[in-house]
Order: structure tokens, then C-alpha cells, then sequence
């Protein structure tokens, strides 16, 4: 049976609990608190926290010592029959995300481009950056990570679903996936290293992959001389370690991202999450407070890595007057491939 | 050429009439699952006056008139169900006056949705009126004749609610003017202060006459919409959610709708809320009043709202068009809805007929509820898709649709927009001096049953 691997002793004699600690949306009075709550949550005894967490996965990236919390945390409230979001929610979630046979697959040979259930994927995907591999990509709920419903406590949708998925590209025979979504991303290297599952193929980072290809095209570049606020999604959560990739694309395609008060570890969600589980007070004050700092350090283009983000912030931010658009899209931009105006 | 068709053409000209077999092949039919009849001519008048006339001859010839405006009522209106003329409207579309402080607007009868809907786009952008989901071609006439609903209803009522007067072709040839412009130059009430004639054409289908005109009320047109979309997959709660909404007397429209597909729509009730506003403050307060009256289901996690970014836009078309994209499930492209009016506490058992019924003849289902009146009843759509080369799968859809109306009487709904057979069923339910009334007004008016015979045949 597959099971999340949460090391039981590591916690118990931590001296941070950051997780719960550096948390954005519950407060502590101190470590003996904190800890103590998550020694709850281990103990599958109630905790506030099963019914305070808002499922922003900040928890992954606060605990360094190895742990999972979040994934405990979503484990626990599943054990207990609880709900983040409303039940129909989190049903239509589920329903929306089934498998029926109707992925496109492109044409894979070692490699394949994953769109995940995202359609805009797929357009970003193409031009010079993508030229070898926008053939091969791959798109639909059978390729989907399905990170998403750790938002709703279902952990079990997840391990029933992700070995299915990891299977299907088994069967592509890929070498390796370049996973265009940081949730992919994550779900194929954080979570299933936290459920020990095997992975038969090398899962890359598209902004790694986007680096490497900007490098590639060094001449191409005209620096872009703008100055941009990053939206950090909740699933970079999951791979902090690639948290500096998007500033070395800063610095080689010309752009300024000043620094900002909700940034790195401080960043705050687009939000959209928090409306369902929370409601829209939580979810109108943290986009209000995260795109008044965007404005705050003069930036002109709100820049996306995840296009769930761009769908719930791009109007609010159009209306600040702020430009949105995602990072593959600035990088075509900067090579000369696409126009300022013709971003959205 | 024969005698009437020769009549025909001389009072419309020869563009205007038509016998050929192509022609009255479609004229025969319309989008739903009623048989097709053949009409004898189609004639298409361009005046008030070419309509007298043409009623004038059927009457010397005693033969039917059926008044047609865009044939989309799906529910087999202008099928001539004893041949005759049908009398195609869509040459009378002139927008003849718009009164911009009374806010009402006079069109011909055979006005398109579309075209007043553009043309108060364009030159009255502050005003708008009760667009219904049907086609823009649909025509504004035909939707009062069958008290059609639209986006307003769910605010002012009925469509035909807001009709401020009317001209019309008695089945006898006298024009006659109804409400207000009978008495003076203003189109500003079909009937208060005085006895209210407008009722004996409203609703009536086109049996009791043509309608050559109609006033219709217009309302503010707020700079932005918008939407919301809550969902819980308690249907017994639909009922107390609607009376929380409408306590808001603040919304555009309410709409609550469920289907099996495709899957993501699965196992839940959706209540679309629409609302409007001359600023982002307006709008957002009224969403934040949304939010609140609907907090307590979100706490015991029966109901939440869906996120909508990536829809919106579609949820926000006017005419909407998901209903007509349902018809394409099975291929095919048809459907045909049953749409009861009834109380709103009634919607959990609607909504379990609707599936029983699916289930029952192996059909599709969809269901949508407008909100009519701020909830004072709700018009149930009972809606299944068809291949239009199916003819079993189509029959099925009949028998369901004729269950479902008989659903609906024994539930003390009265049908919206009923085909000639759901009349009958609507007839024989009725208190018999109800019926009595409306034989006596129909015999009155139509002496000879000319006026689109088979339908509200009160006394066959
Ligand atoms: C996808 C779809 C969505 C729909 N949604 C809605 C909706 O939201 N709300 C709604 O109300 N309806 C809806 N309908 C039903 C229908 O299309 C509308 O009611 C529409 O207004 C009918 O207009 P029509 O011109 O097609 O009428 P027709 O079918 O041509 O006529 C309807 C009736 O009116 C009579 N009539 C027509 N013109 C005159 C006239 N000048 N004088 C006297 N009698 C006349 C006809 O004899 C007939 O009995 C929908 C239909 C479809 C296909
Ligand atoms: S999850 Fe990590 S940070 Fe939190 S208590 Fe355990 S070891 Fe410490
Ligand atoms: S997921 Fe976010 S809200 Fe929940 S405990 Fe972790 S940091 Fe806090």
C-alpha cells in the first residue's frame, strides 16, 4: 500500500517547527506550541491546525529537516472525514480531473513536453525555446499531476491517480518529461519521493530547461529593460530548490525584480485556493496586499510561472494596471518573439 | 395559380408568398420532436395592413392562419396542424420608437431579439431589455405570445409582463389597439388603469389574433455584469438557498441548472447568480452580499462557490448558449424542453423526475430553473437531447416530455410554452369555469377557430 514516509522522530525532537512556525495564516504563541500542534496532527489527535491551514503548501519549503508536513497535514484531515473546501467542490474537483481517454499525445520519442490538464501549456510550449520538443507533447487528465487535490484533503486521489500517470509516460518509453507546470514538477519529484514511488524517467524543470535554452540563444536576446513583480506559485512550494532558476532568467533576459516584501519564502499565493477553503475575505486581502507590494516596487508586468495563477490574478492585476503575463512568454519577448502589446 | 394564391400575391407582392414544395418543407416543422405538417402557403406581409388583409381572406376562405415568428419554441407552435397559411413575421422587424425617459420601446412583430438588442447597443447603450436565452433570431412578438422569460424576469416578471401595449390583427380583421396608445400617443401601460385586455393575447399562442406591434418596457443598462457560481450537491437545500438570494432583491437573474456531463458538472446543483453595477464598488458589494447570505453552507461545507475565471465569459453571454451546445451531446443537434412554472419549493422533486425520466426512456438530460419574480415560482426546464436521425431516440424524447408535463399538472405547476397535446392535458385539469371563460373569449374573438387551430382548442 502506498504510504506517506513522515519520520516520526525527526519532528519529534525538531527545534524550529517552522512549518507551523513561519506559517502565513496561523500565528503561535512560540516553538512549544507550534510543536506541540504538530505533534498533534501526528498523533491523529485534533489539532487547530486540521481546520485553520488553507492548504498553501508553504510548509513543504519551511520544514528543511526532511519531513512533509503539509502532506501529514491533508493525510490526517482525509483519515478524519474532514473538508478544506465545500464537499461539492471538492467533488467537482475530482470529477473534472478523471481520466476518460481522451489525452493527445504528440509524437514522443526519449522526451515529452507535459502539458498536465492545461491547455495553455500547450501554446506556451512552442517557438525557438521549445523548437525540438513542441512535437512531443503530451496533454490530458491521464498526464495530469494530481496535486490539486491535496488542497482538499484527498490524498487518496492522489496515491490512486499518480501511479497511473507515472505509468502511462512509462509506456511512452520517455527518458525524460519536462514538466511545464511547477505542480508537475513537484508532484513527480516531492510527492512521489514522499509516497516512495519510482519515477522511471528523469523529470526536468521547464525553467530549467528555458534557462539552458536561453543560453543557447544568448545572441537572439535583447534585454528587456522592465522591471516585473514574480508571482510565485503554491506548488513551487514543493521545489524551493528551483526558487533561483527564475532570477537567473531575470538577469539573462534583462529584467528587474525589485525586491519585494511577499517574496522567496514570504510569498504570498494567487489566492484563488484560499477563496474556496477560506472564503473571500482571506482571499481579497492577500490578493490586495500582494499586488498593492507588486505596485509598490514600481513594477510593470506581474510575471506567472503557473497559468491557474495568471487566470485568478490577471484581471485584478490588469485593473492596477499592471500588465500580466507568464515567464515563458517574457523569454519570447526578449528573443524578439513576441510583442509587449501582444501579452495578456 | 390558384385563387387564394393569386389573393395572396396581390397583397404582398410575389416575393412575399410561397407554395413551392422546398419551401413548405420547412415551414412544416420546427426544431423539436412534434410531427411536421404541411402548410398550404407561407406568406411573408411587410405591413399591419397586408396582415389585415391576409386575415381578412383566410377568414372569407375560412382558412388557418398561423402566426410564426422564428419557429424556435421547440414545442411545435407554427406547425400549421391543419395546414393553411402560416404567416412568417420576420418582414415586420422595424424598431419603431424608443421613448428614453419612459424607457420603452414599440417594435413591429416580427422584431428580432437581436436586432433590439444591437440597436439599443448603438443608440441607447443605457437601456436594454429582457433578452431570453432562445436565439438572437427568435422574435420579441412570438416570446410575449408564449410569456417568455429572459434575463429580467427573475427582477420584473414575465417578458409578457413588461409588454406596455399592443397593436393586433383580430382573427375578425380589425386592427385594434391595446392599453395605452388606445387611448393616447404613449406606450406606457397594456393595461392599468383600464379593464386589462392584453391578457387576450398574451399567452394565447397566436389563437386569439396577430399581433402587429408591441411596447415593451426597458430597463437600465448598468456598465458592468457579472456572476457567481454556487454549488452544493444538496438538493434539498436549492429551495432555502433560492429564498436566501431573493431576500437580496439586489440580483439580475438566478439560474440553477445540473447535468451528468460533462463529468466536472457531475453530482452537483449550480446556481448561477448574475448581477450588475455602474462600478467596481457596486459590483463587489453585491458579491460580498452573495458571499455572506450564502456563509452558512459553506461552514457545514454543503455548498461553496466555484471559481469561474476561465467561464465567465460564457456564463455572461446574452443570449447563453450552453443549453444549445447540450443538443450536440448525443450528435444530431436537437432538444426539446418541458418547462413547468411552478413553486420553488418544489425543486427537489422536479429535479428527481428529471433523472427518473432519463433513465426511464435512455435519453440525456440537462434541467435549468429561472427564477421568475424574485422567486415568487421558477420556470423548470425539463430538457433532453436527441439525434434529429433517430427517430425511436426521438419518440422516447416525446413520451418523456409528455410525463414530465403530467408531472407537473399533478404537482400543481402549469406548463410553459405547452405543444398542442399538453394543452389538452392543461385543459382537462382545469376548474371547468376557467375553461368555460376561455371557450367563450376564444369563440368570441375566433369565431371560425382560424387562428393556428389545434392549438388551445378549448372546444374540441
Ligand atoms: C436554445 C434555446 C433557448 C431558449 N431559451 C429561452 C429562454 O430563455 N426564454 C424563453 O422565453 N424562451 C426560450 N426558448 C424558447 C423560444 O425560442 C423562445 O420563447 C422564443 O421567444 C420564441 O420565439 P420565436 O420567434 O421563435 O417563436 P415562434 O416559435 O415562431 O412562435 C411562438 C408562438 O408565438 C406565436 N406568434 C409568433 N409571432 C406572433 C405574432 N406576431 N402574433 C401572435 N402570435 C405570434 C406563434 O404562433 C407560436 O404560437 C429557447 C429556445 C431555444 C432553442
Ligand atoms: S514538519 Fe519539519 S519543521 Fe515541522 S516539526 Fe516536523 S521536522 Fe520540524
Ligand atoms: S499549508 Fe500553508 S496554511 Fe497550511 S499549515 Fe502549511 S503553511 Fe500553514
Amino acid at each position: 500500500m502506498i504510504q506517506l514516509k513522515f519520520d516520526q522522530k525527526v519532528c519529534a525532537s525538531c527545534r524550529s517547527a517552522d512549518c507551523l512556525l513561519k506559517c502565513q495564516y496561523m500565528t503561535f504563541s512560540g516553538h512549544k506550541e507550534a510543536h506541540g500542534e504538530m505533534m498533534k496532527v501526528m498523533k491523529g489527535k485534533d489539532s487547530r491546525v486540521l481546520t485553520e491551514c488553507v492548504t498553501c503548501y508553504a510548509c513543504e519549503e519551511y520544514c528543511t529537516r526532511g519531513n512533509h508536513p503539509f502532506y501529514l497535514i491533508s493525510e490526517k484531515r482525509e483519515e478524519k472525514g474532514m473538508f478544506t473546501a465545500p464537499r461539492p467542490i471538492t467533488t467537482q474537483w475530482k470529477n473534472m480531473t478523471q481520466m476518460q481517454g481522451k489525452c493527445l499525445v504528440g509524437n514522443v520519442k526519449d522526451t515529452a513536453l507535459s502539458c498536465c490538464y492545461l491547455p495553455e501549456l500547450g501554446q506556451l510550449g512552442t517557438g525557438e525555446i521549445f523548437k525540438d520538443v513542441a512535437s512531443a507533447g503530451v496533454f490530458g487528465a491521464e498526464f495530469m499531476c494530481p496535486a490539486v487535490h491535496s488542497h482538499f484533503a484527498r490524498m487518496s486521489v492522489i496515491k490512486e491517480r499518480l501511479p497511473i500517470v507515472i505509468e502511462n509516460y512509462r509506456k511512452l518509453g520517455v527518458k525524460e518529461v519536462i514538466c511545464m507546470h511547477d505542480e508537475c514538477y513537484g508532484t513527480l519529484t516531492s510527492i512521489a519521493s514522499a509516497y516512495g514511488m519510482e519515477v522511471p524517467f528523469k523529470p526536468v524543470y521547464y525553467l530549467d530547461f528555458v534557462l539552458q535554452r536561453l543560453k543557447e540563444l544568448k545572441d537572439k536576446i535583447k534585454p528587456l529593460g522592465i522591471t516585473v513583480a514574480y508571482q510565485r506559485s503554491c506548488s513551487n512550494r514543493l521545489i524551493p530548490d528551483k526558487l533561483p532558476v527564475v532570477k537567473k532568467i531575470f538577469k539573462l533576459i534583462g529584467v528587474k525584480a525589485p525586491k519585494r516584501l511577499y517574496q522567496d519564502e514570504n510569498a504570498l499565493c494567487c489566492a484563488e485556493i484560499l477563496r474556496s477553503v477560506s472564503g473571500y475575505k482571506l482571499a481579497d486581502d492577500v490578493q490586495k496586499r500582494n499586488i498593492d507590494d507588486m505596485l509598490a516596487v514600481g513594477a510593470e508586468y506581474c510575471v506567472f510561472n503557473c497559468p491557474a495563477c495568471q487566470t485568478s490574478l490577471s484581471e485584478k492585476v490588469v485593473k492596477q494596471g499592471l500588465k500580466p503575463v507568464h515567464i515563458i512568454d517574457l523569454c519570447k519577448m526578449a528573443i524578439g518573439e513576441k510583442e509587449r502589446e501582444a501579452v495578456s | 395559380m390558384s385563387d387564394i394564391r393569386k389573393s395572396l400575391v396581390d397583397i404582398v407582392g410575389e416575393r412575399g408568398v410561397s407554395d413551392a414544395p422546398e419551401e413548405l418543407w420547412f415551414y412544416s416543422r420546427d426544431p423539436g420532436v412534434l410531427a411536421p405538417h404541411r402548410p398550404d402557403y407561407v406568406v411573408a406581409p411587410k405591413t399591419t395592413e397586408e396582415v389585415q388583409k391576409i386575415v381578412q381572406l383566410a377568414g372569407r376562405e375560412n382558412i388557418p392562419v398561423v402566426p410564426m415568428g422564428n419557429g424556435m419554441s421547440l414545442a411545435g407552435l407554427v406547425i400549421p396542424l391543419k395546414g393553411g397559411i402560416v404567416l412568417d413575421m420576420k418582414r415586420m422587424n422595424k424598431i419603431l420608437e424608443v421613448n428614453h425617459m419612459a424607457r420603452y420601446v414599440v417594435v413591429e412583430g416580427g422584431t428580432s431579439q437581436g436586432a433590439l438588442k444591437a440597436y439599443l447597443q448603438k443608440n441607447h447603450p443605457t437601456l436594454r431589455h429582457s433578452i431570453p436565452d432562445a436565439p438572437s433570431t427568435t422574435t420579441i412578438a412570438a416570446n410575449v405570445s408564449l410569456h417568455g422569460q429572459g434575463r429580467l424576469t427573475n427582477q420584473y416578471g414575465f417578458n409578457s409582463d413588461m409588454v406596455t401595449g399592443l397593436e393586433v390583427v383580430l382573427p375578425t380583421g380589425e386592427i385594434c389597439r391595446i392599453g395605452s396608445p388606445s387611448i393616447g400617443p404613449y406606450w406606457i401601460s397594456k393595461g392599468p388603469t383600464l379593464p386589462d385586455l392584453s391578457g387576450l393575447f398574451l399567452g394565447w399562442l397566436g389563437c386569439t389574433g396577430v399581433i402587429t406591434k408591441v411596447g415593451l418596457k426597458l430597463y437600465p443598462n448598468k456598465k458592468i455584469r457579472d456572476a457567481e457560481l454556487f454549488v452544493t450537491d444538496r438538493v434539498d437545500l436549492i429551495p432555502h438557498i433560492l429564498y436566501k438570494l431573493t431576500h437580496l432583491e439586489m440580483l439580475e437573474d438566478i439560474n440553477v441548472w445540473f447535468q451528468p456531463k460533462p463529468l466536472m458538472f457531475m453530482g452537483n446543483y449550480h446556481i448561477t447568480v448574475f448581477f450588475t453595477g455602474d462600478t467596481e464598488e457596486e459590483v463587489e458589494f453585491k458579491r460580498k452580499m452573495v458571499w455572506d447570505c450564502l456563509q452558512e453552507y459553506m461552514d457545514s461545507k454543503d455548498g461553496g462557490f466555484m471559481s469561474i475565471q476561465y467561464m465567465k465569459s460564457m456564463l455572461l453571454e446574452m443570449p447563453g448558449r450552453n443549453i444549445a451546445d447540450f443538443a450536440d451531446v448525443p450528435k444530431g443537434g436537437g432538444f426539446e424542453y418541458s418547462g413547468p412554472i411552478a413553486p420553488i419549493e418544489h425543486f427537489p422533486q422536479y429535479a428527481a423526475k428529471v433523472v427518473e425520466l432519463a433513465a426511464k426512456y435512455n435519453v440525456l438530460y440537462a434541467s435549468t430553473a429561472r427564477l421568475i419574480s424574485g422567486g415568487h415560482s421558477m420556470m423548470y426546464s425539463i430538457s433532453f437531447a436527441f439525434n434529429r436521425s433517430d427517430t425511436a431516440m426521438m419518440e422516447r424524447v416525446e413520451q418523456a416530455l409528455t410525463e414530465a408535463t403530467a408531472f407537473a399538472l399533478d404537482m400543481g405547476g402549469i406548463p410553459w410554452k405547452p405543444n398542442f397535446k399538453e394543452q389538452k392535458m392543461t385543459l382537462e385539469k382545469m376548474e371547468p369555469n376557467a375553461r368555460k371563460l376561455l371557450l367563450m373569449i376564444k369563440k368570441n374573438l375566433d369565431p371560425q377557430g382560424i387562428m393556428n387551430p389545434g392549438n388551445w382548442e378549448v372546444n374540441s
